[in-house]
């Protein structure tokens, strides 16, 4: 009697985790594709909308809110929906070795990964005036400023002459090369993440300057944009990246 | 100092008008005599007009594309972006003289430097495309095209339904800034839907555009926000000049020869 219970709860055990293999190879995501432990054990991340540090009205009047939610709740989701349906396709070409699909997938995941990544970082960028923003940076990052551009103001002209100069849609960016320990200054396009411009490229302060950043305040007149985002700009975190690479 | 002059040029001539005969920036020429040189000197130091290229406006008034596209939206695209375009380019044309004297078709082909844009090309193919646009739209527009551009999409997408679909997706999935065209391709001698980034157009491949939507964001932000959907569809329902476009594609016809044509039998 007890081995056959014994059998029995061998068989139902073995039932049980074979059922639930099944059940997990085939939990079927709404798009159609599987979403799971594959046999290597790897399981696909899932990135979601990261909330503001702040109220959507904090930065007036720097950049209205009406800015604020619809950059944050629109286009920034928007990105983060694409990019996780893109990496879910992506899984499903991987899974069945689909080369073309790979490939062509690629320019999707750029575009919203790298959309995702700026933005995660430019919420983090600014602070309202009443909080952080706007404050000079402090040693170590005040002093490497100094030393390699004059002054913070000589660093502002440069950064914003050269999203003045920017053509289309991108970002500007003031980098901190973590093996030269040097900073430097440059323009991605469409929403190429810096690490494009160079692997060892660390962002410090991004600045987004596609149009729908600014173009409901500022219209057409960048300059002004670009001229008063500084007092927003949350130089604690700049200084915090930098000595975690430059300690 | 130079002022900078804007004519409404007829569409097409947008070159130099040659009765500005003074104060044109020259060369040095050497067989001058001291005495004309100091006359063509002291001539050029007068009154110096530059007149290269001016802002054309659009075949209609600013609000008359309400409620479609707003006349603040107009306002800014062509009195802010498209403006600062011509003066831009015009700066850079004082500059440099080697490219005084084109029409604006050609100044966009050289400047495009067969994929390696010089300065000036962004600033004159932008030119070229809003002068463009706004010729690609009217008030009342929008419906079907007839005849003969019907005709051809039916031919080569198959019915309007599928090319209005591929415009659509094709402005849906541009990334970034750029424009959208229906274009004939001269090699292919068919129309295609096509998209391109910042500032290229299809002139710089020889191909001949023949309506095209402007999706900056600059164009549609101040109207629609970031619902690109309802701006395209907008377009495609209400604005877009399918008389344009036919008396385009009639001029086209004349470069690319797209076979016999259909003659009804009596």
């Amino acid at each position: 009697m007890v081995r056959e219970r014994e059998r029995e709860r061998g068989l139902w055990m073995a039932l049980r985790s074979v059922s639930r293999k099944a059940i997990g190879l085939r939990l079927v995501h709404k798009h159609g594709f599987a979403r799971g432990l594959s046999s290597t054990g790897f399981s696909l991340p899932e990135f979601s909308l990261p909330d503001l540090p702040y109220d959507y009205g904090a930065l007036e009047p720097v950049i209205m809110a009406e800015i604020m939610k619809l950059h944050h709740q629109h286009h920034h989701q928007s990105y983060v929906t694409n990019f996780n349906q893109a990496l879910l396709q992506l899984e499903h070409a991987l899974s069945v070795a689909d080369s073309p699909t790979i490939v062509r997938l690629q320019s999707s995941i750029k575009f919203n990964g790298g959309g995702h990544i700026n933005h995660s970082i430019f919420w983090k960028n600014l602070s309202p005036i009443k909080e952080l923003g706007g404050e000079p940076p402090k040693p170590s990052l005040g002093s490497a400023i100094d030393t390699q551009y004059g002054s913070l103001d000589a660093l502002i002209q440069k950064v914003n002459a050269r999203g003045a100069a920017l053509q289309g849609s991108g970002w500007i960016w003031l980098a901190l090369d973590k093996e030269q320990k040097k900073l430097s200054v440059e323009t991605t396009a469409n929403q190429d993440p810096l690490v494009t411009k160079g692997s060892a490229l660390v962002p410090l302060i991004g600045i987004d300057v596609w149009e729908h950043a600014y173009y409901l305040q500022y219209h057409n007149v960048k300059a002004n944009y670009l001229k008063n985002i500084w007092k927003v700009i949350n130089w604690k975190y700049a200084s915090e990246v930098y000595e975690k690479n430059c300690p | 100092m130079g002022s900078f002059c804007y004519h409404t040029f007829p569409a097409s001539s947008h070159r130099l008008v040659s009765d500005f005969s003074q104060g044109f920036k020259s060369p040095k020429l050497p067989y001058l005599s001291n005495q004309q040189e100091r006359w063509f000197s002291r001539y050029q130091g007068a009154s110096k007009v530059f007149a290269y290229y001016g802002l054309r406006a659009p075949p209609y008034k600013l609000d008359a594309l309400e409620p479609y596209m707003s006349r603040r939206t107009l306002e800014k695209h062509w009195g802010g972006h498209h403006r600062n375009y011509v003066e831009g380019l015009n700066k850079q044309l004082e500059k440099n003289e080697v490219l005084y004297g084109c029409t604006m078709d050609e100044l966009v082909k050289l400047t495009y430097n067969n994929g390696n844009p010089l300065p000036e090309f962004n600033n004159a193919a932008q030119v070229w495309n809003h002068d463009f646009f706004w010729d690609s739209m009217q008030p009342g527009g929008g419906d079907m095209p007839k005849l003969g551009v019907l005709q051809q999409i039916e031919k080569d997408f198959g019915s309007f339904t599928n090319f209005r679909e591929k415009f659509v997706e094709a402005a849906l999935t541009l990334f970034g800034s750029g424009w959208v065209w229906l274009v004939l391709k001269r090699e292919e001698r068919r129309l295609a839907v096509i998209k391109t980034s910042n500032a290229v157009c299809p002139l710089v491949w020889d191909d001949i555009p023949i309506i095209s939507l402007d999706m900056w964001e600059h164009a549609y932000y101040l109207d629609y926000k970031n619902d690109k959907g309802k701006y395209v569809n907008v377009f495609m329902n209400h604005l877009v000049s399918w008389n344009v476009a036919t008396g385009r594609m009639a001029r086209a016809e004349a470069f690319v020869n797209l076979g016999e044509p259909k003659i009804p039998i009596a």
